[in-house]
This record gives structure tokens, sequence and C-alpha cells, in this order.
């Protein structure tokens, strides 16, 4: 295989992954920030504790977890054939993506809101905010920073995962190295998708930690 | 300017009482707590972690919710408000806004400049932009850091840090502070100038000051009426005066500590209290020039408010005590409250008890 055969491939395949872990990183974040944040304040001495709700959302969100993702991506078959109508293709991937990165996000979240330190919290509640306001200026903006860390590590997770989706009907660099590098022995474009993928994957993690390290200045000493 | 109390009472706890469940266990953290707080007096408990303190001050802006008990504070039965511990109703979140808190680990979000942090309780009080921002560099000067607006909290100093917080706390007009160990995170020269702070802004506010500590001092320095909270009770209660014309109290033997021994036999020690009601005429000389008898003043803690002394004084007269009825009847007479020491003999008369009970205590303090 040549360089000129092996190019629109890896752009497409590349093209392919990206937009399915921006998509499913994007719905991970919107289903898991709130599902973590619940689980916090849901927990015993939390603002709104319910130990039947925590309990109900910690099983969900462990059965999750514990789930192998390519199982996952199986058993999601119907319910994504429910939502996009198909369940081949990297729109039909962001689905199981998302379910299966959303549980491991709201952990992440769960942790990053953990970490606040409770004596805001309660600074805030002697001026009399409320629990939303207690959400939106203590919590959210102190865990900021934890909570970029967890969207980074959720991206490359997902990175990893939206490979896998390629041997279930996905598309992306995963499923260009199952069917050429694979499949058809191409040893040379295998490892062309591995440097793809290590570069990407580096490149998201530099990215992330900058960003970190850019939010959490301004708290410390400069 | 001079602090003015007047007698309204602007914390009111009644039979205030908070019973924690801890692995099954009832543990009693305030067991019938009658406290009142003046208007415009800075009022300090005082006690050892694990008294009850620490719940007592979250109970009066209820972020610990009493067991039983009532708690008023400017008039507003905070107890009878809906909501319930964190889920807080809405009345009970305005009447939070009227009283301010500062904290041991001043609880300043990292995540906002200091003028941020000022204008948080503005923001949740709906305060116009331009307004906050008005209102929190008035306060950032009336606390002395005019020019940190723009610091985040983390380039302050610890003394800093909670002028941004006593800044903060003042945000919504409070008419009540609540301090919940403002100083027991500095060291002592910033406590003292904290302490300064607390009582300018007493003075100059009108402001009324609940404070909790564990250090005797920052009683000493700011408070006009202290309480000493035992095992969830107060055991102690009144103004800096009443306590020291309490016979036998012991915030006013650790506010006004006095040691000394006699300087030889046939020597009679004496401790005199002055509890402000004392004619104002220099006693001791008086006492001298009248029985024409030699004073040692072996040690006195004393200070002069309002033109009253207050404190204690321990004087040695020669002779025994048989030998100094009518000098000791004397300054009874003066309106001060007298008790013999003597340390050689066991605590077998009350007096003596007390004397040495207080010798002990003072070795206490000086740890």
């Amino acid at each position: 295989m040549t360089w000129s055969e092996m190019q629109p491939l890896l752009t497409q395949g590349t093209l392919d992954t990206l937009y399915m872990v921006l998509w499913s990183t994007l719905v991970t974040a919107i289903g898991g920030l709130p599902l973590g944040i619940l689980l916090v304040l849901t927990d015993k001495g939390g603002l709104l504790q319910s130990t039947p709700v925590n309990k109900a959302v910690g099983v969900v969100v462990n059965i999750g977890r514990s789930l192998p993702f390519i199982i996952l991506l199986i058993a999601l078959i119907p319910f994504t054939t429910a939502v996009v109508g198909t369940f081949i293709g990297p729109t039909a991937m962001i689905v199981p993506l998302a379910v299966g990165a959303i549980p491991f996000f709201a952990r992440l979240v769960e942790t990053a809101i953990r970490e606040v330190d409770h004596g805001l919290v309660e600074a805030v509640q002697s001026m009399g905010g409320s629990i939303p306001t207690i959400i939106r200026k203590v919590l959210l903006p102190q865990a900021l920073p934890s909570i970029v860390a967890a969207v980074t590590t959720t991206v490359i997770v997902l990175i990893g995962y939206s490979a896998m989706a390629g041997a279930v009907g996905g598309e992306g660099l995963g499923s260009k190295a199952v069917t050429y590098g694979f499949q058809r022995f191409e040893t040379g474009f295998m490892l062309v998708t591995v440097v793809i993928l290590v570069a990407i994957v580096t490149a998201v993690q530099l990215i992330g930690d900058g960003i970190v390290r850019l939010l959490s200045r301004r708290g410390r000493t400069a | 300017m001079h602090s003015t109390v007047t007698e309204t009472p602007v914390i009111t706890t009644t039979g205030l009482t908070k019973v924690y469940q801890s692995r099954g266990r009832d543990i009693t953290a305030l067991d019938g707590v009658d406290l009142h707080v003046r208007e415009g007096e800075v009022f300090g408990v005082i006690g050892r972690s694990g008294a009850g303190k620490s719940s007592l001050i979250r109970c009066v802006n209820l972020l610990e919710r009493p067991t039983s008990g009532s708690v008023v504070v400017d008039g507003t039965d905070l107890t009878a408000l809906a909501g319930r511990g964190n889920r807080a109703g809405r009345e009970l979140r305005r009447a939070r806004s009227r009283i301010g808190m500062v904290f041991q680990h001043f609880n300043l979000l990292s995540s906002r400049s200091v003028q941020d942090n000022i204008e948080l309780p503005l923001e949740i009080l709906g305060v116009s932009g331009a307004e906050r921002s008005r209102r929190a560099l008035e306060l950032l000067d009336l606390v002395g850091l005019a020019d940190r607006a723009k610091a985040y909290p983390g380039q302050l100093s610890g003394g800093q840090k909670q002028r941004v917080g006593i800044a903060r706390a003042l945000a919504g007009n409070p008419k009540v502070l609540l301090s919940d160990e403002a100083t027991s995170a500095l060291d002592p020269e910033t406590t003292r100038s904290i302490l300064q702070l607390l009582r300018d802004l007493n003075r100059q506010l009108g402001l009324t000051v609940l404070l909790i500590t564990h250090e005797m001092d920052v009683v000493k320095t700011v408070c006009d009426s202290a309480a000493l909270m035992k095992q969830g009770r107060i055991v102690e209660s009144g103004t800096v005066g009443e306590l020291l014309a309490t016979p036998g109290s012991e915030l006013a033997r650790e506010l006004f500590p006095v040691t000394g021994d006699a300087s030889g036999p046939e020597r009679t020690v004496v401790d005199v209290t002055f509890h402000g009601d004392a004619a104002t005429q220099p006693v001791i000389s008086q006492l001298s020039r009248t029985y024409n008898i030699d004073i040692s003043i072996l040690g006195a803690a004393m200070d002069t408010v309002g033109g009253k002394q207050i404190g204690r004084m321990r004087i040695e007269l020669p002779g025994r005590y048989e030998d100094n009825v009518v000098p000791v009847g004397f300054l009874r007479e003066q309106g001060l409250q007298v008790d013999v020491v003597d340390e050689d003999l066991p605590a077998e008369v009350p007096a003596q008890s007390n004397g040495a009970h207080g010798a002990a205590l003072v070795k206490e303090t000086v740890k």
C-alpha cells in the first residue's frame, strides 16, 4: 500500500474519529455533569440528601461503568437504531460512545465536586445563597480545573472507545485499522494509524493540561 | 467614637438544644442554651473545643437547625421560618443575608478576585453590577485593603484574607456579625489587628458582634460581655463588670489573672476585685494613709473603662489576717470584693480554696 493510497483513508478516518469523539464528548458532558453533581448533593450530609436517589443513580452509574464497552456497543444497537435510525456510521456511534462515557465522566465530576471545601458552601449559605446559587457560584467554579481535567481524561477514553466502535460498524481510524491493517495485513498502514492516534491523544492531553494550568494559576500565589 | 450598647436584645436564644446522631448514639452538643446579646456589644463565647461553641454560632443563623429551642435575631424568630437545614426557604435565606459571618479558615473563593469575593453576597441579593462594585470598593477601603481589589485570595496573607472575609460579611449591611474563631488561624500580632478592626467596626457601624473563641485574650481584648461554655451549657455569662462582681467567677479569674506569693511570714495576702461600681478614689493609697500601713502590690490585672476601674489586684498587708480585719473591712466598705489568699493552708476555708484554685487556673492560662 502506497502513501497516496493510504492518505485518503487516513484523512477520512481521522475526520470520522474526531467527529465521533467531539460530539460524544459534548453529549457526555451535558449528561454526566448533572449526574455527577446529583451524586454529591444527594449523598449523606449533602445539600439535597436523599438516600434512595443517591443509591439509584449510583447503581445505574456502576452498571454503566462495569459493562465492557464492546458489549455495551452491541447491547445498545436497538436503542441506537431507535435514536438515529441506523446503528452504522459515525453519527450512530455517538450514542453508544456517550452512553458508555457518561457514567465514567459522572464519577470524575463527583470526585471533583467533592474536593470543594465545605466551608465555602457554608459561607455562601450564611449569605443567604440557595442551592442553585451554591452550584453555580461555588461548586462549579471552584471545581472547574478538576472538571476540565476530567473532560480531558474522558476525551482520551472516548478516542479509545471510538477505535473499538470501528469493529461494530463505526467509522474512523479504528475501523480503517481493522479493515486495512488487520484484515489485509498492511502492517505499515496499521503503524500509521497507531501513530496518528498517539498524536491525537497527546495533543488532547497537552491542551487539557494547559487549560487546567491556566485556570488554577490565578488561585495560587503568583 | 464610643461603643453604644443598648438594652435592646439583638440575639436571643431560648432553651437551644442540639442533639446529633452518631453511630446510633445521641451526642448533645447544646443543652438548653439561653443567650442574650444586646445591641451594639461585642459578646464573646469562650470554651474548649467540643464545648459546643461551634454548634451554638451555627445555630444562630441556622446553618445547623437546633433540635429544640428558639433563635431570635433582630426581632425575627429564625427557628419559625420555613426550610430545614440545608434546604433553607426563601425567608430564612433573606434573614441570613442580614447576618454577616466570618470564619476561622476565611472561606474565600479561590477562583474569584478579592473584589468578586466581596461582591458575591451582593450578587445573591440581586444588587446591580455598578452598585456592587461601588460597595465592594467602599468595603475594601473600610478594612484597609483598597489596593488589593484585583488580587486573588491565594496572593494574600492570612490577616489580609480575614479582612476580605470581614468586608464580605459586611456587604449586605448586616446588624449582626458572627465570628467563628476568626483569629484562631492567625499569629498574635495579626490577631490583634483583626480584633482591633472588629472593635472599630463595632463602634463605627454600631455592629453587634457575637464571637466564639478558645482564647481568653480575644475576650479580654474586645468583648463587652462574655459567656463561658462547658459541655453544651453556658455556665457563666454577663458583662465583664458583672462577671467580676460574681464571687468565684471562673471567667473573671481568667480574664484578670493575678499571681504572687507572700514575701514572708506574718503577712496577709488579699485579692481585691474592682468591678466598676467602686468609688473612683485611689483606694489603695487611702487605705495606706488611713491605717498607716505599708501595702505592696504583688500582682494586678486592671483596666479602666469609662473612668471606672475594672480588674483584680493582689496586695500584701503586714501582719496576720487577725491584725488586718479593720483595713479589709475598709476595702469592703468601698464596694470592693476582697478574698483572702493563704497559700500555706490546705483548702479548708472557702476563701482559701478559692485563692488556691485561682492560682492553679492562672498557671494554666499562662501555658
